[in-house]
């Protein structure tokens, strides 16, 4: 605690930070550019000056950079004083004499930092009287639009770019004030992470290209607080509507999950909610002119005719989601009864979540939540691409690297926002970060050591490391090389603070996963606060993994046995997850097939009955993540027709069928509660945000913010005479901009405003401190926690098999564009998705005469999949790579025995 | 039996002539104010906009007749006709000429007296039964007011009424033949006309009403035609003290060269353009100023008025 | 007293002297304009029906920038923005002003960056059914460029579209050679 005095006040500041930060935790405008609370300070902009005195009779004083100060007790500054003002207002003066005349379109106008900080200095007028300087834009991509004439030169790009997201491929060139930040050539960025450009870049240099597509300002949106819906992480997302249509994603800001960042899987994997195919109103397929053709039908004939299915006596099928929210599963399961209720989770695929669920319910290891990534300081890493499967994560481990080489800095005594001070120090030190994987991964280029083996060989890896630790752990038999890495592994381990191990279902491994549970718990016993991460594949895996249940085949073999009529499929497309006979089978079985879901996805094209459901962006729900923190996520806009959330289709028809009561479940909060008497593992998720009753002086959050324009326009082409805005039962937010939009609690807070900070810098405003939780407590409940003193038993290790004459083995790549179903429609992240392929090591392909390119045919399980072949000089000899879930492909149930062709080319 | 037939022509004659002033009232008041405030006022119906009156009773018949789910109803519905019965009644005993009389009693005087202090019955529980705050502040005002200036009313007729030795209007009306009581009696005639300003609430003394504080005092809750009676009741009631005014001070019918009845309305016409001309030019009092008026000055004066007038009444005879 | 009586008198001459000042009012001419028949007259800044203007190229000014939206305190317009592709223009996809809720304060032509929207010496828009109170774009262009005859945003704005690149605009330099590393 240091006292410090500004502008005579005596304030209470924290010891160690700089002054800036100081000031903005205080609630005072100091205007700052390169300062970032992810990026720390460099003190590039001189924007942030102010007037320190040595003591109260120094009245002449000197300018400082508050961001380069380190706030020390009884320090003595002035914010206020007229020099400061004047250097400040300079500043901005000579940053604007080559900023162009084109705010109006601009994208970033209206929450701009450099217009918040324009008028925060108070300059108005250009002095500069000579020519403005101007700059060629590249083409970055399906992602981000480029416009340098705007660039003030603060380095926040590329500092974010290379030095925290790792990229390679954006820098600054020229010298100067010719300074260019861009590729050295026109063409896509690199990194996963490049959308957050956008919300880094304090001007519009960077700004959203497929929000220009369909441009809104940021007043306009309709926004609630969100969960992405793309991968397993949970990360906080505000998205924003307008004129009915999902807008564009921004960054929700929570400490415990994605902070800062998003990935760009996340920001512009939205464009489903947009798509025209979307079942919109309940359809049913009739036969016209000999063809099944699905034709709408109204809700009350839907629910009388659909109902019937389900009325007391007949028996129904019904298929979970792991995309699907915990209420719609929960839905469907009191909808069919519970022994009637399956995950919608192919055998293999439940079998891994199951050991992992085991795991983390049992075992003695914490979870550390994605933003206490950032905190491990030796992070192992068995067998998950962690930037294609969970890239936020994968941001996060990143980032890990420097806790180590850190220390060195901390040593000389250099405060740990000093941005390039620290760099210098840490050198090219990283600190412990090992992965084992199949093939080469995007993380590789931090990594201490990468080994890549087949799973078998990464999770004899973690049995060794595991047996080094904790020698009472099962032995794995392991050949000299590897046995010294894994010792080496082990020691660094040992050695660190906070290690962490990661892993996952990508190697499609039980053993693998079993492996890294015997790590970290030797690591637990070794009395070492080991963390285990687990990557999940889908929103809600870990979610429906909790409710418990079996899986597709089980389901399958249900309906083979007869009884079972009718069968109904959430928000699922089985395709994807069992063998395309398979699905059929089921769907020819059920007399009824009836799907619910908000993609007209091959399952429900082949559907009897389809229900129009409600996209994240459109209903209320949890999402468990893949800790097991369990996040709700509110309707940001009513969607056209008859689409609601699946829950609520569930709900009717279980009330239409006389199985439950028409009253029954009205509202969000007397189902959830209903959810959480029948599945107590549930019961803290009513703690993840106020229910509908709660009120801020009486009065709903409103979704939309003060300056809203168009409500007496924008539908009145339809009807001049307004229709009074639609309630919202489900939520404490209303559907308009009346309310009161302060003092709300983190979990209903989907916009960060306060006067004078428009941009995505007001974050700052709302956090108990600098890179602080938000006011209140970030938002979210974990629904599971370690068992400290548990004594459950190591796995026991596998026996390898190394050899791979008789067939490959095909394992799946995931791609973060184009592996998830849902982000895969979307047209700029389609753009970016891979062409099928069949991924070899090139001394395997060399030994069949193969090479890279050339046209190749994968037969697995009959299947034929004509593709081209790539190769890679390091990835795990005998296997076969494909990438997993692109659109149009097949499925293939993984790991599988392959066989690899030389197509006949013509 | 032509003695009936006479009346009832008189009274439907009187109830006729009356109606029509007082909506023909609504267009004059409004054409006069826009010509002191230089603007031309109603001309847009009719010759000289004269068909507004028609169109605005048309609008006032058919509006939504409102009481409010708050209200005392009956009180409601009764309190606005009291304005209207008793401004009517009043104008029973006025002699429009030497013939045309409803009822020539001999206590025409105190019969107008009682029947306009019956008038602030209908303010009163107008502003009672709307159950409405600013209404009852409105009809509390209305009491207060018309308590105190009916007092001094009454007084300053009574010069009149000893000089004639009569309460009967009437006689009043022909013992001016030779000289109106306004030159026997000019303290009297200003004091009435005060009082008869106040008690029709006009401005400067439309305190029960103020727009600008009570919203519309005791009417704020009334709506359509129950409005529309106190509309009407104003204007009769504008009326009532005109015509008084004319026969107690200003001569009754009496005049040369033109009929009786033609002298009547033109000395009433006139005095009406009066009342709208101070509507036109004055502010309204302030309640405290208003009372100190009534009590402290307009009563000391009115008694003054009856003793001196007594003194020389007793000193002449 | 005297003083008090003095009050009275004074005010009592007071009261009659206004009401002979309102009297004489009686042979004042009247300021009323007698609308349909006699047309007022209108200030070129009169701030009635609102346009849309183009500019001097014949080019619509407007770009979309949704200030003049947001400046309406009865938030009367909207419009969505799109990009011409074969020029990179922005321009308004759809604008629409529902003037049965606008009050005429003129905000909006003061939001406006580009001179588009303006006010017009124009009142007379009454309908008989309030949808027609709703102009659309078509309804609020115009082919001229209202008050503003010389001001064109592209010349100055200083972002590339077809046929004027970067540097092409007015007080602009050429592109910065990034590759130079001469002054």
């Amino acid at each position: 605690m240091a006292i410090i005095y500004i502008d005579g006040k005596p304030l209470e500041t924290q010891d160690g930070q700089n002054l800036l930060e100081a000031c903005i935790e205080l609630g005072l405008n100091v205007p700052y550019f390169c300062w970032h609370p992810a990026l720390g300070s460099v003190g590039a902009c001189r924007q942030c000056a102010v007037k320190q005195y040595r003591d109260e009779n120094d009245k002449q004083g000197r300018l400082v950079m508050s961001c380069m100060t380190l706030v020390t007790d009884g320090m003595r500054i002035s914010v206020d004083e007229s020099e400061s003002k004047d250097f400040r207002a300079n500043i901005i003066d000579w940053m604007m004499t080559n900023h162009p005349h084109d705010c109006p379109v601009c994208d970033e106008g209206g929450e701009c930092h450099l217009q918040d900080m324009t008028l925060m200095t108070g300059h108005n007028y250009r002095t500069y009287r000579f020519k403005k300087k101007t700059y060629v834009n590249q083409n970055l991509g399906p992602f981000i639009n480029h416009e340098m004439n705007r660039c003030i030169q603060c380095y926040r790009c590329v500092r974010y770019y290379k030095d925290y997201a790792g990229g390679h491929d954006l820098d600054a060139f020229a010298s100067h004030n010719h300074v260019y930040f861009g590729r050295h050539e026109d063409g896509v960025l690199e990194s996963e992470f490049s959308g957050n450009l956008v919300e880094v870049c304090p001007t519009g240099v960077f700004t959203d290209k497929t929000l220009k597509e369909h441009f809104t300002r940021r007043w306009d949106y309709t926004t609630a607080p969100s969960v992405c819906v793309h991968c397993a992480l949970g990360c906080n997302i505000t998205p924003g509507e307008r004129y009915g249509k999902l807008r564009r994603i921004r960054n929700r800001y929570n400490r415990s999950v994605n902070g800062y960042f998003l990935c760009d899987r996340g920001r512009y994997g939205y464009e489903f909610v947009n798509s025209d195919k979307r079942p919109k109103a309940p359809l049913k397929r009739q036969m016209i002119d000999g063809k099944p053709v699905h034709v709408p039908m109204t809700r009350d004939e839907a629910l009388s005719e659909i109902g019937k299915f389900f009325s007391n006596g007949s028996k129904a099928i019904g298929i979970g989601s792991p995309r699907a929210s915990l209420e719609a599963n929960f839905a469907l399961r009191a909808l069919v009864g519970a022994e009637n209720f399956y995950l919608g989770l192919s055998k293999a695929d439940g079998k891994l979540l199951s050991a992992v669920l085991e795991i983390v319910l049992s075992g003695p290891a914490r979870q550390p939540s994605l933003g206490e990534l950032k905190d491990h300081d030796a992070v192992l890493i068995l067998g998950e691409d962690m930037t294609n499967v969970a890239p936020i994560a994968a941001l996060n481990i990143r980032q890990s690297v420097n806790n180590q080489p850190r220390a060195n800095a901390k040593a000389m005594g250099i405060p740990e926002w000093n941005d390039l001070p620290v760099r210098r120090a840490m050198d090219t030190d990283r600190g412990p970060l090992f992965i084992a994987s199949v093939a080469p991964t995007r993380l590789d280029d931090v990594a201490t050591q990468t080994f890549h083996a087949t799973p078998d060989g990464i999770a004899s890896l973690g049995f060794a490391i595991a047996n080094f630790i904790d020698p009472q752990s099962p032995a794995a038999n392991v050949s000299g090389e590897v046995r010294a890495l894994a010792q080496q592994i082990a020691t660094a381990l040992q050695s660190a603070q906070k290690p962490l191990v990661v892993s996952g279902p990508s190697c499609r491994s039980e053993a693998v996963i079993q492996a890294a549970a015997n790590i970290a718990w030797a690591l637990c016993r070794k009395a070492k606060p080991a963390g285990i991460y687990f990557a999940a594949p889908e929103s809600n895996s870990v979610g429906l993994g909790l409710f418990g249940g079996a899986n597709i085949e089980n389901a399958a073999e249900a309906l083979r046995k007869g009884g079972a009529d009718t069968l109904v499929v959430l928000e699922n497309d089985l395709y994807r997850r069992v063998p395309a006979a398979l699905v059929d089978e089921l769907l020819s079985l059920a007399k009824h097939v009836l799907v619910v879901d908000h993609q007209y996805s091959a399952t429900a094209q082949k559907a009897e009955y389809v229900l129009p459901g409600a996209t994240f962006a459109e209903g209320d729900g949890t999402l468990v993540n893949n800790i097991g923190r369990a996040q709700r996520m509110m309707q940001v806009f009513n969607p056209e027709g008859e689409i609601t959330e699946s829950w609520r289709w569930l709900r009717r028809l279980r009330a239409a069928s006389g199985k439950g009561r028409e009253d029954e479940w009205i509202s969000f909060d007397s189902f959830l509660h209903a959810l959480v008497a029948e599945i107590p593992a549930f019961s803290h998720i009513l703690d993840a945000a106020p229910t509908a009753a709660f009120r801020v002086g009486g009065l709903k959050i409103p979704r939309q913010s003060h300056r809203y324009s168009g409500r007496t326009a924008m539908k009145a082409n339809v009807a001049v005479s307004e229709t009074g805005v639609t309630a919202d039962p489900d939520s404490p937010m209303s559907f308009s901009m009346e309310g009161f939009s302060m003092m709300t609690p983190a979990a209903l807070m989907s916009s960060f405003w306060t006067p004078g900070w428009n941009s995505a810098q007001s974050i700052t405003r709302f956090q108990e401190e600098v890179n602080g939780p938000l006011e209140g407590g970030d938002p979210g409940v974990r629904l599971i926690e370690p068992q400290p003193d548990s004594a459950v038993p190591y796995f026991d290790a596998v026996e390898t098999n190394e050899s791979h004459d008789a067939a490959w083995t095909a394992l799946p790549l995931y791609h973060i564009y184009g592996s998830e179903e849902l982000s895969a429609s979307s047209p700029a992240v389609a753009e970016l998705s891979p062409k099928p392929y069949a991924m070899l090591h090139s001394d395997d392909a060399r030994a069949r005469g193969l090479l890279d390119g050339d046209a190749v045919t994968v037969k697995i399980d009959g299947q034929e999949i004509s593709t081209s072949l790539k190769t890679n000089d390091t990835m795990a000899r005998g296997v076969v790579c494909l990438p997993a879930g692109l659109e149009d492909a097949p499925y293939i149930e993984f790991p599988a025995a392959a066989e690899i062709l030389r197509s006949v080319t013509s | 039996m032509s003695s009936v037939v006479t009346s009832l022509l008189v009274i439907v004659f009187v109830l006729f002539s009356l109606l029509t002033t007082a909506s023909l009232l609504i267009w004059l008041e409004r054409r006069l104010l826009a010509l002191w405030q230089d603007r031309y006022g109603p001309n847009r119906v009719g010759p000289f906009g004269l068909g507004q009156v028609l169109a605005d009773m048309i609008k006032i018949f058919f509006k939504e007749d409102w009481t409010p789910p708050f209200a005392d109803r009956p009180v409601f519905v009764i309190a606005p006709t009291f304005i209207v019965i008793t401004a009517l009644m009043s104008f029973a005993v006025v002699p429009f000429s030497p013939s045309i009389l409803v009822s020539d009693i001999d206590i025409g005087v105190l019969f107008f007296l009682a029947m306009s202090s019956l008038g602030v019955y209908s303010v009163a529980l107008a502003g009672w039964a709307s159950n409405n705050k600013y209404a009852l502040l409105g009809a509390l005002r209305a009491s207060a007011q018309m308590l105190a200036y009916e007092v001094f009313m009454g007084l300053s007729l009574m010069g009149v009424v000893a000089i004639t030795g009569s309460f009967s209007m009437q006689a009043i009306v022909k013992a001016q033949e030779n000289i109106w009581f306004i030159v026997l009696q000019p303290i009297g005639f200003v004091i009435f006309m005060i009082a008869g300003i106040a008690e029709t609430h006009r401005i400067p003394f439309d305190l029960p009403e103020a727009e600008s504080e009570l919203v519309a005092g005791f009417h704020s809750e009334y709506s359509g035609m129950k409005f529309g009676m106190f509309f009407v009741g104003e204007y009769i009631g504008i009326t009532l003290i005109s015509a008084l005014l004319v026969t107690l001070f200003m001569g009754g019918w009496h005049g040369p060269f033109l009929p009786p009845v033609l002298w009547f309305f033109i000395k009433v016409f006139f005095f009406i353009c009066g009342f709208i001309l101070l509507r036109a030019s004055l502010p309204r009092m302030r309640y405290d100023q208003l009372m100190a008026f009534g009590w402290k000055l307009m009563l000391p004066l009115s008694l003054l008025n009856l003793m001196a007038t007594g003194a020389v009444i007793l000193w002449s005879s | 007293m005297l003083r008090k009586m003095f009050d009275v008198l004074e005010g009592l001459y007071s009261h009659l002297r206004s009401m002979g000042l309102v009297l004489k009012h009686t042979f004042a001419k009247r300021v009323t304009v007698q609308y349909p028949e006699e047309k007022p007259p209108l200030a070129p800044r009169w701030r009635g029906r609102i346009v849309l203007t183009r500019d001097p190229d014949g080019e619509e000014r407007c770009v979309g920038c949704y200030l003049c939206a947001v400046a309406c305190p009865v938030d009367c317009i909207s419009l969505q923005a799109a990009e011409r592709e074969e020029d990179g223009r922005r321009y308004p996809e759809f604008f629409r002003i529902n003037f049965s809720r606008c009050i005429f304060c003129g905000y909006c032509e003061e939001a406006c960056p580009t001179y588009a929207i303006q006010l017009t010496p124009d009142f007379e828009m009454c309908e008989y059914n309030r949808q027609n109170l709703v102009y659309e774009k078509q309804d609020l262009l115009i082919s001229g460029v209202g008050k503003y005859p010389g001001y064109n945003f592209y010349n100055v704005a200083g972002l590339a579209t077809k046929g004027k690149p970067k540097g092409q605009h007015e007080n602009e330099d050429a592109p910065v050679d990034v590759r130079s590393l001469l002054p």
